[in-house]
């Protein structure tokens, strides 16, 4: 087998757009009472990006970790008033 | 912004601020703008504050935003430059990324988000401090892959796929073994690749205090990488651990024959930044927990 690593920052190396995606699309902290945005529509955008990083056929996950309660499937249902609200993997 | 309207973007909440200046002189984020960071007035160096850039209400509003999602070219310029003002603060500091495109009518309504929920974010921080994220994906190994494929354009060429009667002459006898010990060899490689997943998550694991399993990376965007991807994790690594962590992976893999492993990162803590749902919340979704 190979093993590579990719270290991050490096000079001329860029992160792969797949990678960012990931964590972009699905990661970070949403917080609720934006202005601005319904989020519900710019989740509809993004559920629509996911696509292109994961195909539709792809759910679920065949190697979770036993008791790692981190799997898919949410709703993305964001209650008012809770800060962090985690739309995970469509 | 010479008076143009503008909106307030936030690209995350940053720990103490003590060091943040001068890693945020001179950056530059969303759309070329320049970045600031925002703290509440009066606030100690202990408080959170948030890391904003004020971009033209233009071409961040509502109805601009929607249709430039669907931009690709403009979608991977923004998660880049978004991307490097979190390196450039995780370098620094503890930092709580937010979800991209997070956007407020202006500088005080942001502040105001920042006051009502620095108490939590300050908490958050301080579960993220001295650890970093790793991205962990497994590959099956394009070699066995296009051995494949060649067995399978070879199959095509001497036979359709009618199975043949028992009794048939050797050609459809030896056809069907070949298939069957081909879809067996199949089989086995997703059995095994299924198997080594399996042990690089679980040692992975081991030096880390949290993982997500994001999906398996399989869309347009991953045709470029070679082989399979089956296992696409992230874990929250202490610091300490981290060197211990790649070494075990290394070892994990070291029997592991036509199995790839990507480690990717460091990365700010994306996959790490929202809090875990409290399990008796009835409002709970299932996703919802780091």
């Amino acid at each position: 087998m190979t093993l590579t690593e990719r270290e991050q920052p490096l000079p001329g190396r860029q992160v792969a757009l797949v990678d960012l995606l990931d964590r972009l699309l699905a990661g970070g902290v949403v917080i609720t009472g934006d202005i601005v945005l319904s989020i519900a529509d710019i989740d509809l955008v993004r559920i629509s990006l996911r696509a292109l990083v994961t195909s539709v056929t792809a759910s679920g996950d065949p190697f979770a970790l036993d008791g790692d309660p981190s799997v898919p499937d949410g709703d993305p249902f964001v209650p008012d008033g809770d800060p962090f609200v985690s739309e995970d993997r469509p | 912004m010479n008076g143009e309207p503008s909106l307030t973007y936030v690209y995350a909440v940053a720990g103490p601020v003590a060091r943040l200046d001068e890693p945020l002189a001179g950056l530059r984020g969303v759309g070329g703008a320049p970045v600031a960071r925002l703290s509440l007035p009066g606030a100690g160096q202990a408080t959170p504050v948030f890391v904003t850039s004020q971009v033209p209400e233009g071409q961040w509003g509502e109805e601009a935003l929607r249709s430039r999602f669907e931009d690709l070219d403009w979608l991977e310029a923004t998660a880049r430059a978004h991307h490097q003002v979190i390196q450039a603060l995780a370098e620094h500091t503890v930092v709580l990324p937010l979800r991209m495109a997070t956007l407020y009518q202006d500088v005080d309504r942001a502040r105001e988000a920042l006051r009502e929920q620095q108490n939590t974010f300050a908490a958050r921080l301080a579960l993220l401090a001295h650890h970093t994220e790793y991205g962990v994906k497994v590959y099956i190994a394009p070699e066995a892959e296009a051995e494949a494929e060649a067995e399978a354009v070879a199959e095509v060429d001497t036979a359709d796929s009618t199975p043949a009667p028992a009794s048939a002459p050797s050609p459809g006898k030896a056809y069907l073994r070949a298939r069957r010990a081909q879809h067996h060899a199949r089989e086995d490689r997703y059995l095994q690749a299924g198997q080594a997943a399996d042990r690089i998550a679980a040692t992975a694991a081991r030096y880390a205090t949290h993982a997500v399993h994001h999906p398996a990376q399989t869309g347009p965007l991953s045709r470029g990488e070679s082989g399979e991807n089956v296992l696409n994790d992230a874990y929250l690594v202490p610091d300490d651990q981290a060197e211990d962590f790649r070494a075990a992976l290394q070892q994990a893999g070291r029997d592991l024959p036509g199995i790839r492993i990507d480690i990717t990162g460091p990365w700010a803590p994306y996959s790490f930044a929202m809090q875990p749902a409290p399990p008796t919340d009835p409002t709970d979704s299932p996703g919802a927990r780091s």
